[in-house]
């Protein structure tokens, strides 16, 4: 399996968005912001076919219309974003919005569904590159300014009136959010990595309770989710974010079971 | 040798356009207990909030003699339910914000350790905090603002939900860390038993006006 390059790559590219997903989605999971990045997936849509649609490349549009909402909700607040019948709202129209800007564009409507639903097989080597660049990125990023995500993340009141520059904190946070959502689903597809983010660290935060612990566990699981999906894709012929998106969802039931179990008799 | 750490002068505390406390002046000293009293609703958590709006950058009317960094308030809600996963420990740790490493110092974990002991929470530090019972939980949080060393600690009814038991231990570690430290302490309170017991002071408010008043002590009573 390993002598095709293709497989190969989808092995790599696995690592690397498994450790972007150890990183952002303990803190994805813990702010409660798993619904506003599944949003995300659908602004990232409408803003890629907005790209298309004036002529520019669509992660463009995506990092535009992601950060831009981003900002939005970091600075109008949280509370209207966790609110369930807001994130009805924002998914339908920016769903509407994707697709009027796509049969405006007229041109290469598969790109921009490839956004929603690509593939973790058959990136190339600059996807590749793209990837492990965004991972140093996002690596650096949160180690300088990790004690004040973890204090904003794990105890937003605490932090909101005893530590500085907390709004700082949250809006810095969602851009690198948003630029992992645009990033990635080039490359895999928006829905993968939306599960990708809050699935395994939902598990993991019922096996480790310790930050550094979950990133790692959450990492793990990513990665076993996602390596397993590629070899069974490549024995069953299958669609591998099948195979992924059971894989995750199994570990986050027997983490619930688990939790029962002991917290229970 | 009492040392001011905060003044406050003829300060007006409103929400909206509606005003709570008019004309407010008091101080509050290092080494004592400040008690806030007054009926629910009165402004108390809202004066509290306006005087840490001002923790930066001091005003006119209110006046830090302490670093943003040694203010630590311990807020009367917090979003900690059931599910929360982080360790007692960890959470503990979380306000210690004066270093960016990623990791946590030796010094800082003996200070975790040391404050853990003070507030009888060694035996479950490895718990996850979601798990705790009422009084647990708000040791825990007590001992995240004491792990900071702080000058000023701003207690808003940290003893509410507790038994009589639990509430007087409670004061007892507080009114310990004063002795020993010689922070200031303001504490929002609604129980006259531990105001005479362990108060030093006492600001009420009522009427849209505060007073604060020497509490006669008869702690050589109790
Ligand atoms: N953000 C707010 N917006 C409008 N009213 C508020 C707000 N916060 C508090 N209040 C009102 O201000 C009054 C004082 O509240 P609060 O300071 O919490 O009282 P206390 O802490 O003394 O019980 C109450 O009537 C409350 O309803
Ligand atoms: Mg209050």
């Amino acid at each position: 399996m390993l002598e095709y390059a293709f497989m190969r790559y989808g092995f790599i590219a696995s690592f690397f968005i498994s450790i972007l997903c150890g990183f952002m989605g303990v803190f994805v999971v813990s702010r409660r912001t798993s619904f506003f990045t599944h949003t995300l997936s659908e602004i990232g849509f409408a803003g890629a076919a907005f790209g298309l649609f004036i002529g520019t490349s669509p992660v463009i549009g995506m990092l535009i219309f992601t950060i831009l909402s981003s900002l939005m909700i970091g600075t109008v607040g949280n509370k209207v974003s966790r609110r369930e019948s807001s994130i009805s709202v924002f998914s339908g129209l920016f769903i509407g919005l994707g697709i009027l800007f796509l049969s405006l564009a007229n041109t290469q409507s598969s790109y921009a569904t490839n956004i929603l639903f690509g593939s973790i097989v058959g990136i190339g080597v600059n996807d590749l590159k793209t990837l492990i660049t965004l991972s140093v990125i996002i690596i650096i990023a949160i180690l300088l300014i990790y004690r004040r995500l973890k204090y904003n993340s794990f105890d937003g009141t605490g932090s909101h009136f005893n530590a500085g520059y907390d709004t700082a904190i949250s809006i810095i946070f969602l851009i690198l959010l948003a630029s992992t959502v645009s990033v990635t689903a080039q490359i895999v597809g928006s829905l993968l990595i939306f599960a990708l983010l809050t699935i395994p660290a939902s598990a993991a935060k019922f096996f480790v309770h310790n930050v550094w612990g979950m990133i790692f566990l959450t990492f793990i699981f990513s990665l076993v989710g996602t390596w397993a999906g590629l070899y069974f894709s490549y024995i069953t012929d299958w669609p591998v974010s099948f195979f992924i998106a059971a894989i995750e969802s199994a570990f986050y039931l027997v983490a619930i079971s688990y939790d029962r179990l002991k917290n229970h008799d | 040798m009492k040392s001011k750490v905060l003044t406050v002068e003829h300060l007006n505390v409103a929400v909206e356009d509606r005003t709570l406390i008019k004309d407010l002046s008091f101080s509050v000293y290092g080494g004592a207990l400040t008690c806030v009293t007054g009926e629910n609703g009165v402004g108390k958590t809202t004066l509290v909030k306006a005087l840490l709006k001002c923790k930066r950058h001091s005003t006119k009317q209110v006046h830090f003699l302490v670093r943003p960094d040694e203010v630590q308030y311990v807020p009367q809600f917090r979003n900690v339910d059931d599910d929360y996963p982080l360790k007692i420990k960890d959470f503990v740790s979380l306000s210690l914000q004066n270093s960016f490493l990623p990791w946590l110092t030796k010094s800082e974990k003996n200070r975790i350790q040391k404050v853990l002991e003070m507030t009888k929470l060694t035996e479950i530090e490895n718990e996850p905090l979601g798990r705790a019972s009422g009084g647990q939980k708000q040791r825990a949080y007590l001992a995240q603002a004491l792990v900071t060393d702080p000058k000023l600690l701003i207690l808003d009814e940290t003893t509410a939900s507790l038994d009589k038991e639990s509430r007087i231990y409670l004061l007892q570690v507080v009114v310990d860390i004063i002795k020993r430290t010689g922070a200031a302490v303001m504490f929002i309170t609604h129980d006259p038993e531990l105001i005479r017991r362990f108060g030093d002071y006492n600001l009420e408010i009522a009427n849209h006006h505060g007073v604060m008043h020497e509490v006669k002590g008869d702690q050589a009573s109790c």
